[in-house]
C-alpha cells in the first residue's frame, strides 16, 4: 500500500502511455515519455515558484516584524497571480540601440539552464526524469551555461550599468563555480558514480537501527554541505552576495533594461537556479528522498525529498532576511583564500575518512584534517580588525 | 549512417575553421577559427573510435578529453597575447602588426 | 530516426559554424561559436560518448566562450566598423574540402555501418584515466597549470615607475 502511493506518479505515468504502449515505435514512445516528465517537472516547479515568490516575502516580513502581502487571497497567498498578470500586461521596452536578438535571448537562456539542470535530480524512488550516467556533471555544465547568458543580458542592453553589473555577475559566479564543483568531488569519489540515482542509493542504510548514513553526518560531508550551500547562495545571486541586483547601487544590473515578461522570467529563472541548487544539495548530503529514520518509510518518497528542499529554500530565505550585502572584494577574497582550500581539504578528509576504513579513527582523522585547516586559515587570514560593540535597537 | 557522413561533416567544420582562420583580419576571429578546427578533429577521433572494431578501447574518447584540455589551455594564453598585443599597440588587426617586417 | 537528427544537427552546427567565420560582427561571431559548440556536443552524444560532449559544454561553453567574449570586450574600439576580409582565404577553405572530401569518399574501408557497442560508463574512463593513461593526465596538469601562470604574467600590468 505505500509502495504503491510511493510510485503513484510512475503508475500515472504508464496509464498515460498504455493507448499507444503496443501500437506505435519505440522513439515516439520514447518521445511521449520525455514529453510527460518534462511537463511534470514543469508544472511542479513553477508551481513551487508561485508559492515560494509569496512565501519568501512573507517570511521576511515576518523577520522584519511586518505583514507581507496578504490581500490578495487567504493570507495573501493569491499574489502571485496578482503578480503575474501585472508582468504580463507591463509594456515591453527595448532600449533603441539594444541589440535585439542577443537582448531578446538573454532571459530565455538563463531561464532554459535553470529548468534543464532540473532534469537529472531524482525526485523519488524511480523518479528522476532524465536518468544521464554523468547527471552530476551535466548539472554543472549546464549551469555553466549561465553566465555566457548573464553577459548577453549585460552587452545587449548597451547600458554602462548593465555591462557593469554583468561583468561583476560573472566574475562572482565564476570565482564561486570551483568550489560548488569542489565540494562535489568528495561525495562523488566516495560513492564512485556521477549517477545522482547512484549517489541517493549510497545513502540508504541506516547504522545501529536508527542513523542514516547521510553524507552530511560525516566531517567531510558537513564541511562539503556548509561550503555547498553558500556556493549555491552565490551563483543564484542570492543576499548576501547579490551585487549583480544590487538595487541600492547599479540599479538592477545585467537586468536594469528589462521590462514586463522579460524580468519576470530573469526573476523565475533566479528562483529555478535556486530550487536546483538546493534539489542537488538534498542529493548529494542529505540523503535524497531516503526518510531520516527507518520507521518512517511508509511516508512516500516525494514527499521526504520536498521536506528536505523546504526546509533549505527556508534556510535559504532567512539568510537573506538576516544578513547585509558583502563587497565585491571581500566576496572575491572568501573564494579564493577561503572556500578553495577548504574544498580541498574536504577532499583530503573524505579520503581519509574511506581508506581508515570508516571506523572510528577514520572519522577522528577526517575531522581532525578539517578543523586543523579550518584554525589555520583562520590563523593565517586575519587582518586584525578589530569591531567596535553591537547595538541593538527595537521597534516599538 | 556511414563513418563516412561523419567524416564529411568533421572536414565541413575543419574547412569552416580554416575559413576563418585564414581570412579574418582580427586576431580573435583567428583563434575562432583555430579552436573551431580543434573541435573538428575531435569529432573525427570520436567517430572513429565509435566505428572501430570490438572490443572498443577508450582510446578515441581519451584523445578527445585531453585535446579539449589542450585546446582551453591554448585559447587563454591566446587570448592573453591578443590583450598585451593590444595594450602595447591598440590594434587588433593582425595586418598592423608588422614591426619585425624586413 | 538517427539519420533524421544527424541532419538536423549537422545543419545547425554547420549554420553557426559559418556564422561565426563570417559574421561582421564580432559579439554575434562569438556568440554563434558558442552556440556551435553546444551543436558539436550533439554530435558527440548521438556517438554515444556522452561524457565528452558534457566535458565539451563544460569547458568550451562555459569557459573559452567566456574568454572570448571578454577578451572582445576588453580590446574593443569604438566605432566598431567592420574589418577586412581577405578573399584568398576562401579558395583555399574550399580547395581543401574538395581534397578531404574526394579522400573520404575515394577510400571504401570508411563507409562502414556502426556496429553495436556497450555504452562507456564514466567509471570506465576514470579507470583509464588512472590506470593507463595517467602519464598524459598528469603531463595535462603541468600543462594547464603553466597554461595559467603564463596567461597571468602576459597579462599583468608593470607597474610603472
Amino acid at each position: 500500500m505505500a509502495r504503491s502511493v510511493d510510485q503513484i506518479f510512475i503508475h500515472a505515468k504508464e496509464w498515460l502511455l498504455s493507448p499507444l504502449a503496443g501500437r506505435a515505435p519505440d522513439w515516439l514512445i520514447q518521445i511521449a515519455s520525455s514529453l510527460i516528465n518534462i511537463a511534470a517537472v514543469l508544472g511542479v516547479f513553477l508551481t513551487l515558484f508561485a508559492l515560494i515568490s509569496v512565501l519568501e516575502r512573507k517570511i521576511l516580513g515576518r523577520m522584519q516584524n511586518r505583514y507581507g502581502p496578504n490581500r490578495v487571497g487567504p493570507f495573501g497567498l493569491l499574489q502571485p497571480v496578482a503578480d503575474g498578470i501585472k508582468m504580463l500586461i507591463k509594456e515591453d521596452i527595448v532600449p533603441a540601440r539594444a541589440d535585439k536578438v542577443v537582448h531578446f535571448l538573454a532571459p530565455i537562456v538563463v531561464a532554459a539552464a535553470a529548468i534543464l539542470a532540473l532534469g537529472v535530480i531524482p525526485y523519488g524512488r524511480n523518479m528522476t526524469p532524465f536518468v544521464i550516467d554523468g547527471g552530476i556533471l551535466f548539472f554543472f555544465a549546464v549551469g555553466s551555461t549561465t553566465e555566457l547568458a548573464v553577459f548577453m543580458a549585460g552587452w545587449g542592453s548597451n547600458n554602462k550599468f548593465s555591462m557593469l553589473g554583468a561583468m561583476r555577475a560573472i566574475a562572482q559566479m565564476i570565482s564561486y563555480e570551483l568550489p560548488l564543483i569542489i565540494t562535489v568531488l568528495p561525495v562523488v569519489m566516495v560513492v564512485g558514480s556521477l549517477n545522482p540515482d547512484k549517489i541517493v542509493f549510497a545513502q540508504k542504510y541506516y547504522s545501529f537501527g536508527f542513523v542514516p548514513h547521510w553524507f552530511v553526518f560525516t566531517p567531510w560531508g558537513a564541511t562539503a554541505f556548509i561550503l555547498f550551500f553558500v556556493s549555491g547562495l552565490v551563483e543564484s545571486n542570492r543576499t548576501p552576495f547579490d551585487v549583480p541586483e544590487g538595487e541600492s547601487e547599479i540599479v538592477a544590473g545585467h537586468m536594469t533594461e528589462y521590462s514586463g515578461f522579460k524580468y519576470a522570467t530573469f526573476f523565475m529563472a533566479e528562483y529555478l537556479g535556486m530550487f536546483a541548487v538546493s534539489g542537488l544539495a538534498v542529493t548529494l548530503f542529505l540523503g535524497g528522498w531516503h526518510a531520516p529514520l527507518p520507521w518512517f518509510a511508509f511516508i512516500p518518497s516525494y514527499v521526504w525529498f520536498f521536506a528536505k528542499l523546504s526546509i533549505l529554500l527556508f534556510v535559504f530565505i532567512w539568510i537573506r532576511g538576516t544578513l547585509p550585502r558583502v563587497r565585491v572584494d571581500q566576496m572575491m577574497n572568501f573564494a579564493w583564500k577561503f572556500m578553495l582550500p577548504m574544498a580541498f581539504t574536504c577532499l583530503v578528509s573524505a579520503a581519509v575518512w574511506h581508506y581508515a576504513g570508516r571506523r572510528l579513527s577514520g572519522w577522528l582523522w577526517s575531522f581532525a584534517v578539517v578543523a586543523i585547516v579550518y584554525f589555520g586559515l583562520s590563523l593565517f587570514l586575519d587582518t586584525g580588525k578589530k569591531f567596535t560593540p553591537r547595538t541593538y535597537r527595537f521597534a516599538e | 549512417m556511414t563513418l563516412s557522413i561523419f567524416l564529411i561533416v568533421s572536414a565541413a567544420l575543419f574547412c569552416i575553421g580554416l575559413l576563418a582562420a585564414l581570412s579574418r583580419r582580427h586576431a580573435i576571429f583567428i583563434l575562432i577559427g583555430i579552436e573551431m578546427m580543434l573541435a573538428a578533429a575531435n569529432i573525427n577521433f570520436i567517430a572513429f573510435w565509435r566505428f572501430a572494431p570490438q572490443p572498443a578501447q577508450p582510446t578515441g574518447v581519451m584523445v578527445a578529453i585531453f585535446s579539449i584540455a589542450i585546446a582551453a589551455a591554448e585559447a587563454a594564453i591566446g587570448l592573453a597575447m591578443v590583450i598585451a598585443v593590444y595594450r602595447h599597440f591598440r590594434t587588433t588587426n593582425v595586418d598592423q602588426l608588422d614591426q619585425l617586417k624586413g | 530516426m538517427n539519420t533524421v537528427t544527424f541532419t538536423i544537427i549537422a545543419i545547425f552546427t554547420l549554420t553557426f559554424a559559418l556564422a561565426a567565420a563570417t559574421n561582421p560582427r564580432l559579439m554575434h561571431a562569438a556568440l554563434s561559436f558558442a552556440v556551435m559548440f553546444v551543436g558539436i556536443a550533439a554530435f558527440f552524444f548521438l556517438l554515444g560518448a556522452e561524457f565528452v560532449g558534457l566535458v565539451q559544454i563544460f569547458v568550451y561553453v562555459g569557459a573559452v566562450a567566456v574568454l572570448i567574449v571578454f577578451t572582445i570586450l576588453l580590446t574593443r574600439r569604438d566605432p566598431e566598423k567592420t574589418r577586412g576580409f581577405n578573399w584568398g582565404g576562401v579558395v583555399i577553405a574550399i580547395a581543401v574540402f574538395v581534397g578531404l572530401v574526394w579522400a573520404i569518399l575515394k577510400s571504401t574501408s570508411v563507409s562502414i555501418a556502426p556496429p553495436v557497442i556497450k555504452a562507456l560508463t564514466v567509471k570506465q574512463i576514470g579507470m583509464a584515466l588512472m590506470g593507463s593513461y595517467v602519464w598524459p593526465l598528469l603531463c595535462v596538469g603541468v600543462l594547464l597549470t603553466a597554461a595559467l601562470i603564463g596567461a597571468l604574467i602576459l597579462v599583468l600590468e608593470d607597474k610603472r615607475q
